[in-house]
């Protein structure tokens, strides 16, 4: 069958190949052998890369070779052979068959001749044996007939004479002759012409010169396509040796190449990996496709896409590979980048999400922490009222049952407006609104007073002790507030959690702790401050959530002991925010130890005269020259007077150990007259500080009495206060409107008019017009600044009894104002309003202006927002404040606490 | 007569607490009222058209700063949103109040459009209060013409 089917195939391309024109075509059989569909007009751009075809790389000596003994090589050649065997049997055909006619024909003419001689002969004998010639001689007759043209003088012999006349004879031999010279003539020319064609035949017969013109198509057709193209095309044999290379690296020579392996030749990254690959396809025996990306010193970072084929010889063995790199590392590149944005995008979406869900979450959390706030501060208010009037109604004559529900009420007002303040702090530590002050105390004094104010209310069988080491420095700079809050809170508790023993407060100097930022400067001091109680103590397990916010120690606990659950998470938050550490010691029954860690600047003593001034702002100052530099306290009840219910006599409930105090109301709170003061008295005092103390409470929860006195002319101000009680104690009402009791108790400062000063700094007219209406029905009337520096100028010209402040004003703001005001107070000069640019109106009487020997009172009114804290009214001077939009009431109240 | 008095003091109180109900007023306003007597019979009237005037003052001024899309002096706005909200406040106008409160957090993060849109609803809630309480001072007129008193209004 397959014998057949080659025959029937060789006859096909034979028909093929005669048709074509052939000796002139070689282009179409090189076509046809490398399956390239020739394009119009090649054959010109053929001959032109038939320049190039010096730059072929292959291995001349070996090629043949490995064509030779590879399928495909073989294959290849037996094709061409195949071909060359078919022209040459054709143009062995085509000469045999022009041989045959030539041959014949000169047998004829070799024929022709013997008659003409043979009739020459015999006519001179018999002529009329010329038709007998004539009739027998075909083949001289065919051939006549053929070459008609050419002898048509021959053929019709005109024989004009007598038939055997010597002329007839004469006549029939020249025409023969002719006819001879004829047929000589064209025995010659197709000698001639069987010679040309010979030589033809001759310069087409050279079979490698035609294989080769062939190949050097083929091979300048694939150069022209490859010349340029980034590919590199190799062979390797078995042992992945190069035998065969083309468009190799430039700087390496074909030497450098052949015969050797990738790994040989190449060195870095890839190559390996390439080569591994070559093996792997030579092992399985099929071809496969890589992208590898080589390292190579040679030339950089590229990446290649690599063909390799297995090649088989005859014999179905495997004897190398066939390879085939692409560079694509620009498109790798691309797709790398493509990938990378993709990616990128991607991670980027995720992100913009993520973010906007944290803008998302953190603005609902600023918004709930500000409502928070907000909320706090408006249920403080008129909670505050109710404690205070509950407070005034304990001091009336009351019943035992009636008494003891109006304690549970107390305290429960109590436990809920401790609640909002942990809660207020709590929020602003977090929103970040908690700022920092840096004033200058005395830590010892720090200790003792609040050892006081937890001795005052002490309802329990303990000794209070401060135990305060010498090498603590007698001033330091810190946040004073926040260091009460924080060591109030702490007492407080570890007094809650003790039934017997001993509460104390520890106070040492410490090297720096290995927490410390590198911030700290070097007149920076370490003081580790310890409050140890010998309580129930804290089981361990309970430790890790005492700091959380809304946790105690068990649920038991707070079942038994009350509270929020905050105070320790907002101690630990203060100490953390002034860039200390809170931690905890306890033993279960044994009592348990709070330290903090605190930097404190080293005041320097220098500015001594300024200390006590600042000092005073803080803490209720008593002139005891042991207080600075005292290290040891001790308070302890006296047995058996426990608190009882008539209320304000705690005062007496310790004694003072070693140091004495002169004044033991100073120590006791808003209730704190001497018990055998009158009950009207005791009203007044409570209204105004009533109203005071809710304002307070958040900075000094145990305290909010001795805050508000601490705020500069605190003496003056409470033996005003109890003087002005006294005076409206005589009208036996809570009325506080009454101008009499006013004008009657502001002795010295107050003679120049009758009806107190008001001076409102207020830039919102429709605000002015309100406030002024609201105090023209409280009996008073006001003058007006529109701003901060009007303000300062009013202050200035004239003394007001009480200022109410906008804070949030054009020009000057009220805190500002309040701050320059109080800067003025203290100096005696308004240099640092001249300072800070306020245009200051000079006037005669600026000579003997003298400083005013009382803190003038400034009330803010506030919009009630984070931004316009009670805090940074406070820290500006203010001594309180009341939120927009203003009241009747709220004027009414900030009007008794200040002017009557 | 001293039905149709009965009649418009009924009326006064219903349209003067639904006023309370929808919002359109506070707390503050009471006070208000509280502080009008007979020496300053129309200290409402007075502070609330004052009031008016300073919104369209100060709304004006604001739209102003907000017409052009790019360099818009949030501070201006501010200032004036702020102005707005002391006044609103002053007077217990609580929606005008409350849209202020908006205004002044899209101000804070200089929104633009926050701010336009805010700026449209004050302008809107102001001017309907306006004619509320336009309505609210007829009302007052009537009953004094026909010699009634203003009654007193308990909101709680």
């Amino acid at each position: 069958m397959v014998c057949e089917m080659e025959t029937d195939q060789t006859e096909e391309m034979d028909v093929e190949v005669l048709s074509s024109m052939w000796p002139e075509d070689v282009g179409t059989q090189a076509d046809n052998q490398f399956n390239v569909e020739k394009p119009a007009g090649d054959s010109d751009t053929l001959k032109e890369v038939d320049i190039a075809e010096k730059r072929t790389m292959a291995d001349l000596k070996r090629l043949p070779e490995l064509l030779n003994t590879t399928d495909q090589g073989s294959s290849q050649l037996t094709n061409l052979v195949r071909q060359w065997e078919y022209m040459q049997d054709h143009a062995v055909r085509l000469l045999r068959e022009e041989l045959k006619i030539l041959t014949k024909q000169r047998e004829e003419a070799e024929a022709k001749e013997l008659k003409i001689i043979e009739e020459h002969n015999f006519e001179t004998e018999e002529p009329e044996n010329v038709p007998v010639l004539d009739e027998t001689s075909h083949l001289f007759r065919r051939f006549r007939q053929k070459k008609r043209d050419e002898l048509v003088d021959s053929k019709r012999v005109v024989i004009d004479e007598e038939f055997d006349t010597v002329a007839y004879w004469k006549q029939k031999a020249l025409s023969l002759e002719k006819m001879l010279e004829a047929s000589t003539e064209r025995e010659r020319r197709l000698i001639e012409k069987l010679n040309e064609s010979l030589k033809t035949m001759e310069s087409h017969s050279a079979p490698v010169e035609e294989l080769t013109q062939n190949l050097k198509r083929a091979e300048g057709f694939l150069h022209f396509i490859l010349q340029n193209a980034p590919i590199v095309m190799g062979h390797q044999d078995k042992d992945l040796r190069y035998l065969f290379i083309y468009n190799k690296f430039p700087s390496l020579r074909e030497q450098d190449i052949l015969g050797k392996t990738d790994v040989e030749i190449f060195h870095g990254g890839g190559v390996k990996e390439s080569q591994d690959f070559k093996r792997e396809v030579l092992e399985k025996g099929k071809a496969s496709k890589r992208e590898i990306t080589f390292e190579t010193d040679l030339f950089g970072s590229k990446t290649f896409l690599i063909y390799v084929e297995p090649v088989y010889n005859k014999a179905r063995e495997k004897i190398g590979i066939n390879y085939m790199g692409m560079e694509v590392t620009d498109q790798v590149r691309k797709r790398e980048k493509m990938a990378k944005l993709r990616e990128d995008n991607a991670v980027r979406k995720a992100m913009e999400s993520e973010l906007t869900k944290t803008i998302h979450i953190t603005e609902e959390t600023m918004r709930a922490k500000q409502m928070l706030a907000t909320m706090s501060h408006e249920i403080r208010s008129p909670l505050s009222g109710v404690v205070g009037m509950a407070e005034i109604l304990s001091t009336t004559k009351l019943d035992k049952e009636q008494r003891q529900l109006l304690n549970v009420m107390i305290s429960s007002g109590d436990l809920v407006l401790q609640l909002i303040n942990d809660i207020l702090d709590l929020s602003k530590v977090e929103s970040g609104v908690m700022k920092l002050e840096a004033t200058k105390f005395r830590p010892r004094e720090v200790v003792k007073h609040v050892l006081q104010t937890a001795a005052a209310s002490l309802k329990k069988d303990l000794t209070l002790e401060g135990n305060i080491a010498d090498e603590v420095p007698i001033l330091v700079v810190g946040d004073v507030l926040r260091i009460r809050q924080i060591l109030t809170n702490l007492i407080s508790n570890a007094i809650k959690f003790t039934h017997q023993g001993k509460v104390g407060i520890k106070l040492k100097v410490i090297s720096e702790p290995s927490f410390a930022s590198e911030e700290q400067n070097e007149t920076s001091v370490w003081i580790c401050c310890d409050v140890y109680d010998t309580g129930i103590g804290i089981p361990e397990n309970a430790l890790p959530c005492l700091f959380k916010k809304y946790m105690q120690a068990s649920a038991d606990h707070a079942r038994k002991y009350g509270g929020t659950g905050l105070g320790l998470a907002i101690c630990k938050q203060l100490v953390e925010l002034m860039g200390g550490q809170l931690t905890v010691t306890s033993q279960v029954n044994a009592g348990s130890t709070f330290t903090f860690i605190l930097p404190y600047k080293v005041a320097t003593s220098d500015d001594h005269s300024d200390d006590q001034e600042e000092f005073s702002d803080m803490v209720d100052h008593q002139p005891e020259p042991d207080d600075t530099t005292e290290g040891y306290f001790q308070f302890k009840p006296l047995l058996g007077s426990i608190y009882s219910n008539g209320g304000p006599v705690i005062g007496n409930n310790f004694l003072p150990h070693k140091v004495m105090l002169t004044s033991p109301v100073r120590i006791i709170n808003g209730f704190g007259a001497e018990p055998s003061n009158n009950t009207g008295q005791s009203e007044t005092v409570q209204v105004g500080n009533g109203g005071y103390m809710d304002e307070t409470r958040q900075n000094c929860p145990e305290s909010g009495h001795e805050y508000g006195n601490g705020n500069g002319g605190c003496s003056s101000k409470e033996s005003e206060s109890c003087s002005s009680s006294q005076a409206s104690s005589e009208g036996g009402v809570l009325e506080m409107e009454s101008e009499i009791t006013v004008s009657s108790s502001k002795e010295e400062e107050k003679t120049e008019t009758s009806k107190p000063k008001i001076l409102l700094v207020e830039d919102n007219k429709i605000n002015i017009m309100v406030a002024k209406s609201m105090m023209k029905q409280l009996g008073y009337t006001m003058d007006i600044a529109n701003n901060g520096v009007e303000a300062i100028n009013a202050v200035k010209e004239s003394s007001f009894d009480l200022v109410l402040m906008d804070v949030c004003m054009p020009v000057l703001d009220g805190l500002k104002a309040t701050r320059l005001i109080r800067s003025y107070e203290e100096s005696g000069n308004w240099d640092a309003a001249l300072e800070a640019g306020v245009d200051i109106k000079t006037s005669e009487n600026d000579q003997t202006c003298v400083p005013p020997t009382n803190r003038l009172p400034i009330v803010a009114m506030t919009a009630n927002t984070l931004a316009e804290s009670s805090e940074e009214c406070y820290a500006n001077g203010m001594d309180s404040f009341i939120s927009k939009p203003v009241t009747l009431q709220k004027l009414k109240e900030c009007i008794q606490q200040y002017l009557q | 007569m001293n039905n149709v008095v009965a009649q418009l003091q009924r009326q006064f109180h219903d349209y003067l607490v639904s006023l309370y109900q929808q919002g359109f007023l506070d707390n503050q306003f009471s006070e208000l009222r509280k502080l009008q007597d007979d020496g300053t019979p129309d200290f409402v009237a007075e502070v609330v058209s004052l009031f008016f005037e300073d919104c369209s003052k100060l709304i004006n001024t604001m739209s102003r700063s907000l017409e052009r899309p790019e360099n818009v002096d949030f501070k201006q706005v501010d200032s004036g949103v702020h102005q707005l909200k002391g006044s609103s406040s002053s007077v217990g106008a609580r929606r005008v109040k409350n849209v202020c409160i908006s205004f002044k957090e899209c101000c804070d993060v200089q929104n633009r459009e926050g701010c336009i849109r805010c700026l449209q609803q004050v302008d809107y809630e102001y001017k309907m209060l306006k004619t509320k309480l336009q309505d609210l001072f007829n009302l007052e007129q009537q009953i004094l013409q026909a010699g009634g008193t203003i009654p007193q209004v308990d909101i709680n």
